[in-house]
């Protein structure tokens, strides 16, 4: 095997375009070669070491471009996604332990496609955008369109994901990823929902997003929502998510229970991003704050 | 500059560089026990879940049986060797040995690894930002009250 290590964003390109496999921190790639799942590939780039792909920039429309390299725990601790994107935070809190967060990328996570990566259902409710790049140029596509199925996505071999494109946020607007857990480290969600919501002036639900984990080949967004109280939303939510689900059964949880906990999820993340969009502070992970994962008897 | 690996790499491991030839895609934890003889990171799962192997890349833990060796090239190692002062034990070594933070000692080199980590970053953490720090650590033998304790201690004594 060989492996470059890139420090510039051409000379990666260049890498990829002659038959090269990205790695950034190889907590998938590396881990799931270790597992038996895919050898690693003959020729690597080490991506890591590309300053560019590791910054966090606001873009003219107040919306925010991070880069591919940005690591969950500058996600998890970045005051600005906390603030104003708080379900990614939440979801890259989430990620494996301290070591997994620190080596672990966003672009990792979304590129490697899998249906329980978390950052992805917060990346579908804001309607984030991944922008991709090979030697030939560069082009932005929105997270539906990325993911065709477990672990595979739309994007050539030759092309690299820089960054990931998030739209301004609305007034009165928030949002909450959260997940269900047997563990609270080093897990996969069992189900996870992420939902968006905006206000209206008197505090009803005005457009509200739900997109979620681990209940179909791909990270799904639910439709067919519309605004009104935040109570009935949040139950059309808990309905909905239940009923467009199409979970399997595995070792870690059968498809009946998924689809049942994938309500209540959904639920539960409207009712967080609503709070959060009316102004109040709940600390990230939102998971912590509604007690998943909370050692018996331990409080918030 | 972009650089190109084969076979030849040079690991910086307690601040001493260690010029090693090894297949690109061998893991940092068999490079570090079998080419460069340190022996006190230990394999536990060798799957990333167990933490037995933790190790510090430029001071950010990072589970080394799952991380490619040649990708940790120019960066700073710190192993468990690597801690001490001399012949003065590292306050967290000599609190979890005093709080009965171990029994059969193979967890230990990671759980300060990842404790060494957490309070460079946060240097008083709560019980709970110390369970969060050490929550890719399993211990099969103390139940983590007393390793909790001990890095608690530790915290206090700075
Ligand atoms: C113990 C453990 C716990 C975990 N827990 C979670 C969890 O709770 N939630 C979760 O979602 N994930 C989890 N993961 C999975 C993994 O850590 C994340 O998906 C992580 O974000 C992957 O990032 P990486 O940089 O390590 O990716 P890598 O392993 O380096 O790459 C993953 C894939 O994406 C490709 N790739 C990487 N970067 C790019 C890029 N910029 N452009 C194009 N392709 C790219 C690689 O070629 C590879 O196919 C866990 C992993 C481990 C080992
Ligand atoms: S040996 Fe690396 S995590 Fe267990
Ligand atoms: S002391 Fe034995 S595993 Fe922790």
């Amino acid at each position: 095997m060989s492996l470059l290590i890139a420090t510039t964003l051409d000379d990666a390109l260049a890498a990829l375009a002659a038959g090269a496999r990205p790695i950034a921190g190889g907590t998938d790639l590396v881990v799931g070669a270790r597992h038996g799942k895919a050898p690693l590939p003959a020729s690597l780039v080490a991506i890591d070491r590309i300053e560019s792909l590791r910054t966090i920039d606001r873009s003219a429309d107040g919306g925010l471009v991070i880069g591919a390299g940005v690591s969950h725990h500058t996600i998890e601790t970045d005051a600005t996604i906390g603030a104003e994107w708080s379900a990614l935070a939440d979801a890259s809190a989430l990620v494996g332990s301290p070591a997994t967060r620190h080596v672990g990328t966003l672009g990792g996570n979304v590129m490697n496609g899998s249906p329980a990566m978390d950052t992805g259902a917060p990346l579908v409710v804001f309607g984030a955008e991944a922008e991709l790049a090979s030697a030939a140029g560069s082009r932005r596509v929105d997270m539906a369109t990325l993911w065709v199925g477990p672990g595979r996505t739309s994007a050539a071999a030759d092309e690299l994901c820089v960054a990931i494109h998030l739209p301004a946020r609305a007034l009165r607007s928030g949002s909450a990823y959260l997940r269900l857990e047997y563990r609270r480290a080093m897990e996969i969600a069992v189900v996870g929902a992420a939902a968006a919501v905006t206000l209206t002036a008197d505090g009803a639900v005005g457009s509200v997003r739900v997109a979620l984990t681990a209940i179909a080949a791909t990270i799904v967004e639910v439709t067919g929502l519309t605004g009104g109280s935040v109570a009935d939303v949040a139950a059309a939510a808990q309905a909905a998510a239940a009923d467009q689900a199409t979970p399997i059964s595995d070792l870690r949880a059968s498809d009946r229970y998924r689809r049942h906990c994938i309500g209540v999820m959904a639920r539960r993340a409207v009712e967080a991003a609503a709070r959060r969009a009316a102004g109040e502070t709940i600390a990230i992970p939102v998971n912590r704050a509604v007690g998943i994962g909370m050692a018996a008897g331990a409080t918030s | 500059m972009s650089e190109s690996i084969d076979r030849d790499l040079t690991l910086s491991v307690n601040g001493i560089a260690y010029p090693v030839s090894v297949d690109t895609s061998r893991n940092l934890l068999s490079v570090i026990r079998t080419e460069i003889g340190l022996t006190g990171t230990k394999e536990g799962c060798d799957d990333c879940e167990c933490g037995a192997c933790m190790v510090l890349l430029d001071g950010q833990p990072v589970n080394s049986c799952s991380y490619l060796a040649a990708q940790a090239a120019g960066r700073e190692i710190t192993t468990i060797e690597g801690v001490m002062d001399g012949q003065e034990l590292h306050p967290l070594q000599r609190n979890l040995l005093e709080e009965g933070g171990v029994q059969c000692g193979f967890c230990t080199p990671g759980m300060i690894m990842s404790a060494t980590a957490l309070l460079a970053r946060t240097p008083s953490p709560s019980d709970e930002e110390i369970r969060i720090g050490l929550s890719g650590n399993l211990c099969r033998c103390t139940g983590y009250a007393k390793i909790i304790a001990a890095v608690r201690r530790t915290a206090d004594e700075a």
